[in-house]
């Protein structure tokens, strides 16, 4: 998709796409970190009629809603791009060792080469997780490495 | 409290005075500019008729505080221009200067044009030509970016273009404000070359310097707190403007480049702290433009600068319009840009303020009755240019 990026001197940038179904939608992003998103009309194609507006708080909320699910599927999409390196999810099973545990305790970048680059749990997704984060049942864990390297982790973490 | 009052008129007589004619000044101006923003006006124009009021064969008088407004003018002219330095980036700048350099040719060339012959023609002299070319080229960045945000126009298509004439017009300020100074001082043309290569040097100076070093000059910035960050960029401004007027240059060109040299959080953290001080200093350097003016020299001029404001106001709108053509905007956005770039305001004021300081006496009423008509009128006209665009609309099939 395409996105057309355009400098406000003085004010900020704007950004613009056509959605799949034709709609025009345009973002700006004022210096104070403010956004207004609006539509363009179909009368008059060069009016830009505002939806409406975010500030700061309500901006990262936002991004947060519409960008968290995205994180997991664009790494998928890193993975195919490079030859040899593979993703994979992995959910920590009920009654997994490592449930309750931390990820520091997995030791999996040191035996098995691959990285768990994000979390997931319910909706939240916590990227690049340090070693002292916590596991519970039902995390999602999205690793990176070779598909020899996502073998030997999900041995690892389904053992019981 | 009226102790303290009686004290400190005893101290020093003509305190009292002082602090009351300021006081209601200021506070008059207050009122005046909500007024003028609840009809969505700039309260430039009003802080003008104010200093005109106030002025020779008014009631009121303002002797405690003349030396005080003269100073206060001084300082409000070079926070003007300071903020305004703020406004841009090295890269914006850089970026503008690649997409819409010839719409500020077009801007130049048709809105300069008509001040100069009318300088020319009511003035008699070339410096006079030359400060009403600057006076009906230069818009105002101050009501048009107002505007812009009042009448949510910022996603428009015909708006970068907008902005990009308002860029380039302040930018090329920094090149004319020196030539104005010199050749109203009766410089010579070697004076003039010194003081243009001068200033453009400076002006590239600061812009790249900017790009390599501002990082660093922001983060250092950043880590003081919002009184000191307020107190060096305010002294460094005074000091860096009192240097350039010692070179006889203007003080104003001086606080610009201070303001082009501080970028990214430094310039967004100066702009928020020094933006109310603007505000206060600029009200009293525009009453003062009207105080410089003797009421009685308006009448004489106000046929030829009526004149003069309805020909650069077509001669802004084909501006507006060429240039929102070449973003691919339709007769109404073009329309729009036209209309919304006709305000004349604050630098207009600053460009006949320096001709008036410098003894080119005339420039001051001629300019004040101009930039009174089109301050009003323009952002009226703004908010009705869809209607006024709709002759140039092509017809709808089967009408």
């Amino acid at each position: 998709m395409d996105v057309i990026e355009t400098l406000l001197p003085g004010v900020g940038r704007r950004y613009e796409f056509t959605t799949s179904d034709g709609h025009r939608l345009c973002v700006v992003s004022t210096r104070d970190d403010h956004y207004t998103v609006s539509t363009y009309d179909s009368d008059d194609p060069d009016v830009g009629r505002t939806l409406f507006r975010l500030d700061e708080d309500e901006a990262v909320t936002m991004a947060e809603i519409l960008g968290a699910p995205r994180i997991a599927v664009k790494l998928a999409d890193l993975s195919r791009e490079v030859p040899g390196l593979a993703s994979e999810q992995i959910e920590i099973a009920a009654g997994s060792r490592y449930e309750g545990k931390t990820l520091g305790d997995t030791q999996a970048r040191t035996r098995t080469g691959s990285s768990v680059v994000a979390l997931v749990r319910d909706d939240q997704v916590i990227a690049s997780p340090l070693p002292a984060q916590d596991l519970e049942s039902g995390d999602v864990l999205v690793v990176i490495g070779t598909s020899e390297g996502i073998a030997k982790i999900r041995t690892l973490l389904g053992a019981l | 409290m009226s102790v303290d009052w009686a004290l400190a008129a005893a101290v020093a007589p003509g305190i009292a005075d002082l602090l009351i004619e300021v006081g209601a000044v200021l506070f008059a101006l207050g009122l005046l500019g909500g007024l003028a923003r609840r009809y969505g006006l700039s309260p430039v124009p009003l802080y003008l008729l104010t200093g005109l009021a106030l002025g020779e064969g008014s009631a009121v008088s303002l002797d405690a505080s003349t030396g005080f407004l003269f100073v206060g003018a001084e300082i409000g002219l070079i926070l003007l221009l300071l903020t305004l330095g703020l406004e841009f980036s090295a890269d914006e700048f850089a970026s503008v200067l690649r997409h819409h350099l010839p719409s500020g040719f077009v801007d130049l060339l048709l809105n300069a044009t008509p001040g100069a012959v009318a300088g020319w023609l009511l003035l008699d002299s070339w410096t006079g030509a030359l400060v009403m070319a600057g006076v009906t080229w230069v818009s105002s960045s101050g009501i048009v970016a107002r505007v812009l945000r009042d009448l949510d126009r910022l996603s428009n298509r015909e708006t970068p273009s907008v902005l990009a004439i308002l860029v380039l017009e302040d930018i090329a300020m920094a090149v004319y404000l020196p030539l104005v100074a010199v050749l109203v001082a009766g410089g010579g043309i070697a004076q003039v070359v010194i003081a243009v290569s001068a200033s453009v040097t400076a002006v590239l100076a600061v812009l790249v310097g900017s790009r390599h070093f501002g990082d660093r000059l922001s983060h250092r910035l950043a880590q003081a707190e919002d009184e000191q960050v307020l107190l060096r960029v305010f002294g460094i401004t005074l000091v860096v403007a009192g240097l350039t007027t010692l070179l006889d240059a203007s003080a104003a060109v001086g606080a610009f480049l201070v303001g082009l040299a501080l970028t990214g959080q430094a310039a967004e953290r100066s702009r928020a702290l020094l933006s109310p001080l603007r505000d206060v200093f600029a009200a009293v350097f525009f009453v003062s433009f009207g105080l410089s003016i003797d009421p009685s020299t308006l009448p004489p001029v106000l046929l030829g600068a009526a004149v003069l404001a309805a020909v650069t106001l077509l001669t802004k709108v084909i501006t507006g319009w060429y240039a929102a053509g070449r973003e691919g905007a339709g007769p109404r956005g073009r329309m729009r840009a036209g209309l919304v770039l006709t305000a004349r305001g604050e630098f207009a004021v600053v460009i006949a303020g320096l001709a008036v300081a410098s003894g080119l006496d005339g420039a001051g009423p001629l300019t004040a009755a101009y930039v009174l008509i089109l301050a009003v009128t323009s952002p009226v006209l703004a908010r009705f240019a869809d209607d006024v665009a709709r002759p140039f609309m092509p017809k709808p099939a089967g009408a």
